[in-house]
């Protein structure tokens, strides 16, 4: 270089110059983000049947009018309540059991995937794409063409819901399996142990807390993802929100037990899933 | 079992003591299984799976399976009018212009001749109709004077392919299905693929091949004279009135626009209420305790009641579901963001204050740069998995591909365009799985 620089005085010139260079791209780049973020919103705003300013102030209006209504009828809230608890029961069997069967599922997939623990290692790939498919299908997809091939009822969104489960909890699984120790396996291969035996004398102990963790966590977005099924069609309390929903004004008590109902759900098991996940996690 | 001192040591309690344990874990072990298998049987009449069998309409999924990999085009004879028309499914938009039949239907005046795969042959007018079926043999059928359909089929007992009434006859075989009423006869004739995905029949440039149509974009010999070749046939593709392309396209840019913003308008707004209520930037209980509970309120009020409480203020459409979106991915990107500033080095911290540095800078180069690596990661995970929810909440909210989707499967007849809605479906999310796997492996784990 020919400027006359040397020593210090130079590489403090290059590394003001590699600064400004960064914080021109850092600037252009947070530029270019907030410009797509405003057309997004415009363009989004644009679709909208009512737009976002004349819509804000009235954003608690159905709130406040749920409320209102059950405040005037709370009398006949406990009995709305109860009736409601076999389509919540409903609910949480469907994401019981998806998670049940997800679990089961995920953890045979993500054993046949896991280089060194799998039964055919040549097979990992397959396995793999098998679980990243499950994974993709939006469980509304497969629970809307299976509520027309089956009629309605819970089976549907409990096939579409383990379908998805299944794929998700497999990636997890397979990221757990891939940090367990392979020792006790190879203890177990020495003494002539079949494939389910290493499996799961040697990997399943290690794995479980973390599996159960995950487990847990599904459970929850399972809960979340069957009352949504239920709101376009496949039963439960999400079925009875929509119906209550539909019935309009005078009918709001109806709607506000449901809240209540899925609100309260949703907490308990979040806190609870919360604080068991922690204890599995990080030693009783 | 605690053992004070080692000269009390008994072989045999710690004998009987691993051998309760042995016994506890067994029962344990058994119990497990036991109370699973319990659950499912409850599960087996709750869910009532012994009537799913009587509810199930095995033939609604075979009609399923089959519309959504193959076409049939129907060629109908008005028994009133005297009239032939072939058309596509049925439709309107798939009906081929006088004169311009496939070549496997032969119409001269008010009969007509439809081939069918395999040397199958309806021959068809107004003095009847006669089905010849391979290995069977000639099945006629008239309309007598009592205004009765009579079938005159081949000796001996009716296969169960064949229905006959004195109103109705249905034939169906693998070459082809035929009805016939008082009013109308029709024949079915099968074919594989998705019919008029490119051009629907109205548009001069349907039924050309891919190596007739490249030839017209080159030689410049317009098909249509009003219009370019390229133009035209662009025009005609993304105009498609059955499937809709424009649509279509729209509709996924809609879902995708849907979980960029609503995740990103997150992130941006969980960022500053995170460090609210992390216990290291905010001595402030009450307040630390507050900010807690509006993102526990957020995460658990779920975004399906968002989505309908939205909906009631700001109408149907993507700004809703955007909106839900961001409201209560707020609450879980601000639990994962308060827990991560909650880890972070405070030692960082202290060396950007060592150099003098004001409170914006020590956040700025002493907290973000710890923070970025959670911060990109979750977002980008839930960029990902909001396409998915983008897709269920657009069935709700009326916008995106969900809501195609949904329409389509109420019409229950479009069964290809719910295959091709689910491809799409899925091609996007393998898409925003694949980026922003792409972009977390290159921003995290070293450039």
């Amino acid at each position: 270089m020919d400027d006359g620089l040397t020593g210090l005085a130079r590489v403090r010139a290059d590394y003001i110059a590699s600064l400004r260079q960064r914080r021109l791209v850092g600037g252009v780049v947070l530029i270019l983000f907030a410009a797509l973020m405003a057309t997004g919103f415009v363009l989004a705003n644009a679709e909208n049947s009512g737009g976002f300013w004349r819509g804000l102030p009235h954003i608690f209006d159905f709130p406040a009018e749920i409320l209102s209504e059950a405040a005037r009828k709370v009398g006949e809230l406990p009995g709305l309540l109860v009736h409601y608890i076999p389509a919540l029961v409903e609910t949480l069997n469907i994401a019981a059991i998806a998670t049940l069967i997800g679990t089961l599922g995920g953890g045979l997939f993500s054993m046949l995937a896991t280089p060194g623990l799998a039964l055919w290692p040549r097979a990992i790939p397959v396995f793999r794409r098998i679980m990243d498919l499950c994974r993709a299908f939006p469980e509304i997809v497969v629970a809307l063409v299976l509520i027309y091939v089956m009629g309605g009822g819970p089976v549907p969104a409990t096939i579409a819901i383990t379908i998805h489960s299944v794929g998700a909890l497999g990636k997890f699984f397979s990221e757990v399996n891939e940090n367990a120790d392979l020792k006790p396996v190879e203890g177990l291969t020495s003494v002539g142990a079949g494939w389910l035996q290493r499996i799961w004398l040697g990997v399943v102990p290690q794995v479980a807390p973390n599996y159960l963790s995950y487990a847990l966590l599904r459970f929850e977005i399972n809960i979340r993802a069957s009352a949504i099924l239920g709101f376009v069609g496949a039963g439960g309390i999400g079925y009875e929100l929509r119906n209550a929903i539909s019935w309009g004004k005078g009918r709001y008590d109806a709607a506000a037990a449901v809240f209540i109902l899925l609100i309260l759900t949703i907490m308990v098991v979040d806190q609870t899933s919360s604080a068991l996940r922690n204890r599995l996690t990080k030693g009783a | 079992m605690a053992m004070t001192d080692a000269a009390t040591l008994n072989t045999d309690d710690l004998k009987a003591s691993v051998a309760r344990m042995f016994a506890r874990k067994r029962r344990v072990a058994l119990a497990v299984p036991v109370l699973i298998a319990l659950y499912l049987v409850y599960i087996f009449f709750a869910f009532d799976l012994p009537g799913l069998a009587a509810r199930a309409r095995l033939d609604n999924a075979a009609i399923l399976v089959a519309d959504s990999y193959s076409y049939k085009t129907h060629v109908t004879l008005d028994n009133r009018a005297d009239q032939i028309t072939v058309a596509i499914e049925g439709q309107r938009k798939g009906t081929y212009a006088k004169g311009t039949e496939p070549d496997w239907v032969k119409i001269a005046g008010d009969t007509a001749v439809v081939t069918l795969p395999r040397g199958a042959k309806v021959e068809m007018g107004p003095q009847g109709m006669h089905f010849t079926v391979p290995n069977y043999g000639e099945i006629s059928a008239r309309i007598d004077a009592d205004n009765h359909v009579v079938a005159d089929l081949p000796p001996g007992p009716v296969p169960d392919w064949i229905s006959a009434s004195n109103t109705r006859l249905g034939i169906t075989t693998p070459y082809g299905r035929v009805n016939v009423t008082r009013s109308k006869t029709e024949v079915f004739r099968y074919f594989l693929g998705w019919e008029m995905f490119f051009f629907t029949l109205d548009s001069p440039y349907s039924g050309l091949s891919i190596g007739q149509l490249a030839d017209a974009v080159l030689t410049g010999d317009r098909i249509d004279p009003n219009r370019g070749n390229l133009a035209g046939m662009w025009q005609d593709f993304w105009g498609n009135d059955v499937w809709n392309h424009g649509n279509v396209a729209k509709a996924m840019f809609e879902t995708m626009l849907m979980a960029f913003l609503g995740t990103m308008s997150a992130a941006i707004l969980a960022l500053p209420l995170a460090f609210l209520s992390a216990r290291n930037f905010t001595p402030l209980m009450g307040l630390r305790f507050g900010v807690r509970r509006v993102f526990d309120f957020l995460r658990g009020v779920d975004g399906l009641i968002w989505t309908i409480i939205l909906t009631r203020a700001f109408g149907l459409g993507p700004l809703t579901g955007t909106l839900a979106i961001m409201l209560t991915d707020t609450g879980s990107f601000g639990k994962i963001f308060s827990e991560a500033l909650e880890n972070v080095d405070e030692r960082q911290i202290e060396g950007i204050r060592a150099t003098g540095a004001n409170p914006v800078q020590r956040y700025r180069f002493g907290v973000i740069p710890q923070l970025m690596p959670v911060l990109l990661s979750q977002v980008l995970y839930f960029l990902e998995s909001n396409t998915r929810s983008a897709t269920v909440i657009g069935a709700i909210v009326g916008g995106g591909i969900g809501l195609l989707l949904t329409q389509a499967i109420n019409t229950q007849k479009d069964w290809e365009q719910v295959a091709y809605y689910i491809l799409l479906i899925l091609a996007m999310v393998m898409l925003m799985d694949w980026i922003s796997g792409l972009i977390r492996r290159r921003l995290i784990k070293g450039k």
